[in-house]
């Protein structure tokens, strides 16, 4: 049951013929039905691509309604369901989407294997994470209730209780919103699950643990984060439906119940949720930093370490959303310590890429660009950080837009910059051609301009009192001109992705041959043709060091003899 | 091509862990955070219903506990049988295990019955229904789903096509019906032990 | 391997004056606003005006400094790095692969470790100096209650209600008078933000929360809701006024009076007590002793209407009466489909309620 003709030909097979329409039908559904790990993977990427268009669209209107005091480009109601929906969509739709299908694309061929270890599962997830997103945009026609509440969620991307409770969502947009959670839930559970298995149960002969890609390694504490991180959010989820459906009070504060409950529950899942997401874009950094400095990774069991520590002391630090609740002096003293603990492993990730940079012969190609940017961008979020955890100044920075500046520093600015390095750096593999490396470097330096001229900025209104989740600003609150400059700054962003779209397409007919190792790398999935045959590997390969590559081309100078 | 290795010395068996037992290790780690979470909120919430009834109209399910927990015996003899390709012993041990499975479900429906009509606690008429309904309720989905995969084996064996090469997938089965027991074990100490 | 092309002389002195260009821009424009940020505005955290907001500010600057120096280090080595080691045309050659270091990975844990520890300990000094201060005999309590979308500001000892506008004393080092506030909510949660006078607290159904301000200087301070709490959450502004002492018994003593009885106005009256308006608000001293919406005995004391959404002028309330849509979509309060007449005589009379 081999999958049909691998639709994304290399460029150097010979043309195909007219397509009748019995093979277009025919190729339309080998997409439908597959369970290679590669074409899972491009499915799940261009759905997280396509997402990542419609939340930032969503971005694009809420910065133009904020871009002035008291704008009426859309009402409070609409713009309330932006924000949730931009928040919801970003996380869930376009991070988690793209880690996983990232991935399942690159594991298998890292690792020397075949596929992932359970292909049905990998389907099944996929397609579960795809239904959810899409309940979720259906909300937008089928969530009309009572008294014409409904229509997508709109209680910000946390829900807190009582407020999505019936008696004050009415309707249906709550329900969309927790059915969708979920589902994708499920999804994410089994990819997990899928990762796991795979990096530890199909490796090539030789691949010990302490030899397996730092992308690997990392892909696997993700996951495994994932399996304790994301279930908490179900368990809630449930609760929530209870509440709504079954007449249940864990919500419910005139019976008893609690409102902090929920928030402890949600950000239980939502701390270690931003690891998640962050941890496969350190992993995409681990892989392309040494390449480009012509370096082994410094300090690799540190890195292990570090990541792993990161993993279980980020399940400790939950609280720090939540400094202003009411926690007692103790609480909220235990989670300051923990949140600062965490940044140890951190910032020795940190040191780790720049002592690989160092000493280095870098080359500066447009992936560099972007993990170089989000080294520095990283270091800068990590103190933002630090000053959030400080529990008295977090009263008040809570709520804030300093508040939103850090995580889009994180999450734009790490994570959205790796993942452009990630696909500048695989996307020879993958289609067999380079991209455009003066599209790919107009594409990074607009993008790093409007970043910061965003970013930066942003933490500013924020130190200047203005809240978060708010439709509008009085005007006698000086924080008009600061938001302008934002705004101006999403809108180079929003140019420069489309450049970057535009080099995606384009590169695809157009692009430079690139044969199997155009950046000279040193993992196992450089040693396949590109794009990759079906079975990935002619001959099980068997490694003896982390770097099966850089052993081959250096045989004088093997990495296994310094292991 | 592929890496050729330069040592001389002999490799050791390249050995990797078994994927079906990764896997379902995997999902119980994951559940086990979902059961978390309904526990911690039933401990939180003890004592906080401001009216309706209190888990004082409990009564200890002792006999559904020892049919539960024997299943877990039952099941393991089960396995053993099954490795050692004895596959009609290994059908009556499992068949054991899905009948003690189901008697533990049936008592548990009788069990809520009478709290339902004669006690009148549902999952609505109080924050201790809620808490107690989808926390025993969420076991005993895990449980319906366990006796489901139970009785598709069951229907495989006795159609004979269930042999001693399935004794590693069998095995992980059996795994998740050992966690099906011990979450039972903790829910039952936090429901009827600390919580009356 | 991908080679970079030639470039001359020419083009890199381009090069790098666009990029000095493109830093000093840079530079500019982050040195602007925060020139704007640190001039003394309303809302601004590095402003206070109190104690507590006080010491928040003297640790934020401590942490802006420890943090500032991690920055200046770390990102020093890093744009040294971007320059000393960036590939040279010339070299096609492997640099020396460096492995690690065992000594290099504990120096640089050890140091945070210690500064984990120094920011730890300070952190949570602040931490019990705010949060486990003791309330002194003369502080001044008042029990705050977020409603969807006004506040509510009860002064139990003194027999007040009053709603949006909160005003206290000023205190002073030699008789401090400070504010202790309790947070409740009636409803969702909410979050009481000023922050010139301390960090917010959140309001939270079925829990009591503490909060206290000691400002030290007259004036009047803004702030509003910082926790999404439905559609007009945006709209839920919060003004403090701290008054001189005597200000202050002032305005109490008018608080706690009942609501001044016009004889001229008594058709707007009986407007007000024949429609539904008695359902949901208070007027002190007449049949109108609804709960759920504001207390309006003292209604033209008040310099906003609606919590902050428009100022107190007789067009502004005769609109908000007439359509509180136009103002704030989603609030509670329905439109009460008065004729014109009903409306001029039912505005009239509210503007004598002072």
């Amino acid at each position: 049951m081999a999958d049909s003709a691998y639709p994304i030909s290399g460029p150097l097979e010979r043309a195909p013929e007219r397509w009748s329409q019995a093979a277009v039908l025919e190729w339309l559904n080998s997409w439908f039905v597959t369970v290679d790990h590669k074409k899972l993977g491009l499915l799940y990427m261009a759905y997280s691509i396509f997402f990542l268009l419609v939340a930032g669209a969503e971005a694009v209107v809420i910065r133009i309604q904020l871009i002035q005091p008291n704008m009426h480009v859309v009402s409070p109601q609409v713009f309330n369901r932006l924000f949730t929906m931009h928040g919801t969509t970003m996380v869930f739709l376009f991070g988690m989407t793209y880690i996983f299908g990232f991935a399942n694309y690159m594991i298998p061929l890292m690792i020397g294997a075949r596929d992932m270890a359970f292909p049905r599962l990998n389907a099944f997830s996929f397609w579960m994470t795809c239904f959810g997103g899409l309940l979720l945009y259906y909300s937008f026609i089928g969530g009309g209730g009572l008294y014409g509440d409904g229509n997508a969620p709109d209680v910000t991307w946390w829900a807190y209780a009582p407020l999505t409770e019936r008696a004050f969502t009415r309707g249906h947009s709550i329900d969309y919103w927790a059915l969708t959670l979920i589902i994708t839930g499920f999804g994410t559970i089994g990819a997990a699950i899928n990762v796991i298995s795979t990096a530890l149960c199909m490796r090539c002969k030789g691949m010990t643990l302490m030899r397996l890609p730092l992308f690997v390694w990392l892909s696997m504490v993700a996951s495994g984060m994932a399996l304790v991180t994301i279930t908490p959010l179900t368990a809630a989820q449930i609760m929530l439906l209870i509440d709504r459906y079954l007449g249940g009070h864990f919500f419910d504060t005139q019976a008893g119940g609690s409102a902090i409950v929920w928030a402890h529950f949600f950000w239980i899942f939502g701390h270690p949720e931003v690891y998640v997401l962050v941890i496969p874009a350190w992993a995409i950094a681990n892989e392309i930093i040494p390449v480009f400095s012509r370096k082994a990774m410094f300090g690799y069991p540190a890195m292990v370490a570090a990541s792993v520590g990161v993993a279980f002391i980020s399940l400790t630090v939950w609280a720090h959303h939540m400094f202003t609740i009411g926690m007692t002096s103790v609480g909220n003293a235990f989670f300051v310590l923990s949140t600062m603990i965490v940044g140890i492993p951190t910032g020795i990730k940190i040191f780790n890429w720049l002592a690989t940079m160092w000493g280095g012969k870098i080359r500066f190609a447009t992936p560099m660009l972007f993990c170089t940017a989000f080294v520095f961008q990283f270091l800068l979020a990590g103190l933002t950080g630090i000053m959030l955890s400080v529990a008295p100044w977090n009263w008040q920075l809570h709520n804030s837009y300093f508040v939103i500046a850090h995580f889009h520093y994180i999450l734009v600015g790490a994570i959205a910059f790796n993942i452009f390095a990630a696909i500048y750096y695989w996307y020879p593999k993958v289609t067999g051609r380079l991209m455009s490396e003066t599209l790919g470097k107009w594409h990074f330096w607009l993008f790093f301009i409007g970043f910061h001229l965003t970013f930066d900025i942003m933490h500013i209104p924020g130190l200047m009192g203005m809240p978060r989740s708010i439709y509008t600003y009085e005007a006698n609150r000086g924080w008009g001109t600061l938001n302008l400059i934002v705004s101006i700054g999403g809108l180079i962003q929003a140019i420069a992705v489309l450049i970057f779209a535009v080099n995606l397409i384009r590169s695809y007919f157009k692009g430079e041959v690139a044969g199997n190792d155009p950046w000279d790398a040193w993992t196992l999935e450089w040693e396949t043709p590109s794009p990759p045959p079906p079975y990935n590997f002619a001959k099980d390969p068997v490694v003896t060091s982390a770097r099966p590559l850089w052993d081959i081309k250096h045989p004088d100078d093997p990495d296994w003899k310094y292991e | 091509m592929s890496a050729t290795v330069a040592v001389a010395k002999m490799e050791p068996a390249w050995v990797l862990p078994s994927k079906g037992r990764v896997a379902m290790f995997c999902l119980i780690v994951g559940e086990s955070a979902i059961f978390t979470i309904f526990v911690v909120a039933y401990i939180y919430n003890i004592g906080k219903s401001l009216y309706g009834p209190t888990p004082q109209v409990l009564s200890v399910p002792v006999f559904n506990t020892v049919c539960l927990l024997s299943s877990s015996l039952t099941i393991v003899l089960a396995e053993k049988a099954i490795e050692h390709g004895k596959i009609k012993r290994f059908a009556l041990w499992w068949a054991l295990t899905f009948v003690l499975g189901a008697i533990f479900l049936i008592g548990t429906g009788i069990e809520w019955h009478k709290l339902i009509y004669e006690d009148g606690l549902t999952i609505s008429s109080n924050l201790f229904g809620t808490t107690y309904y989808s926390l025993v309720g969420l076991h005993a989905s895990h449980v319906v789903v366990g006796l489901i995969a139970l009785s598709t084996v069951l229907l495989f064996t006795l159609t004979g096509h269930v042999r001693r090469e399935h004794a590693e997938r069998l095995q992980v089965l059996a795994l998740y019906w050992h966690f099906v027991d011990g979450v039972w074990v903790v829910v039952f100490t936090v429901v009827y032990i600390v919580g009356r | 391997m991908r080679l970079r092309p030639n470039k001359s002389l020419f083009i890199q002195v381009v090069l790098r004056t666009f990029v000095v260009v493109l830093w000093s821009l840079g530079t500019a424009i982050i040195a602007a606003p925060i020139a704007v940020a640190i001039t003394p505005t309303n809302t601004n955290i590095f402003s206070p005006a109190s104690t507590p907001a006080k010491s928040i500010y003297d640790l934020s600057l401590f942490v802006l400094g420890i943090t500032g120096t991690i920055f200046v280090v770390v990102a020093g080595i890093l744009a040294f790095i971007i320059f000393r080691f960036r590939e040279r045309r010339e070299d096609d050659a492997e640099p020396p692969q460096i492995y690690g270091s065992v000594q290099v990975e504990l120096a640089w844990t050890v140091i945070p470790v210690l500064i984990v520890i120094t920011l730890f300990l300070t952190t949570a000094r602040i931490i019990y100096a705010i949060q486990d201060a003791p309330e002194p005999k003369a502080a001044l309590d008042v029990t705050v209650v977020g409603h969807q979308f006004w506040w509510e500001f009860n002064y139990p000892k003194l027999g007040i209600h009053a709603v949006n506008e909160m005003h206290v004393p000023v205190s002073n080092s030699q008789t401090p008078t400070p504010t202790f506030m309790r947070l409740l909510s009636a409803d969702v949660i909410h979050s009481f933000w000023v922050p010139q006078l301390s960090g917010k607290t959140d309001l939270v159904p079925n829990k009591v929360n503490e909060l206290w301000i000691e400002p030290q200087q007259t004036g009047v301070y803004l702030g509003q809701c910082a926790q999404f709490c439905g559609v007009e959450h945006a709209k839920m502004l919060l003004r403090v006024y701290v008054d001189t002492p005597e200000d202050f018994a002032a305005w109490v003593k008018n608080q706690q009076q009942k609501a001044v009885r016009d004889e001229t106005v008594a058709a707007g009256r009986h407007v007000f007590e024949t429609q539904s308006c008695i359902n949901c608000h208070t007027v002190a001293g007449t049949v109108a002793t609804g709960r759920f919406g504001p207390d309006l005995t003292h209604l033209m004391s008040r310099d906003t209407l609606a919590s902050g959404a428009m100022d107190n002028t007789k067009e502004n309330l005769r609109e908000w009466i007439r359509n509180p849509n136009t103002y704030k979509v989603g609030a509670l309060m329905p439109a009460m489909q008065l004729s014109d007449e009903q409306l001029d005589q039912v505005t009239a009379y509210l503007l004598t309620l002072r």
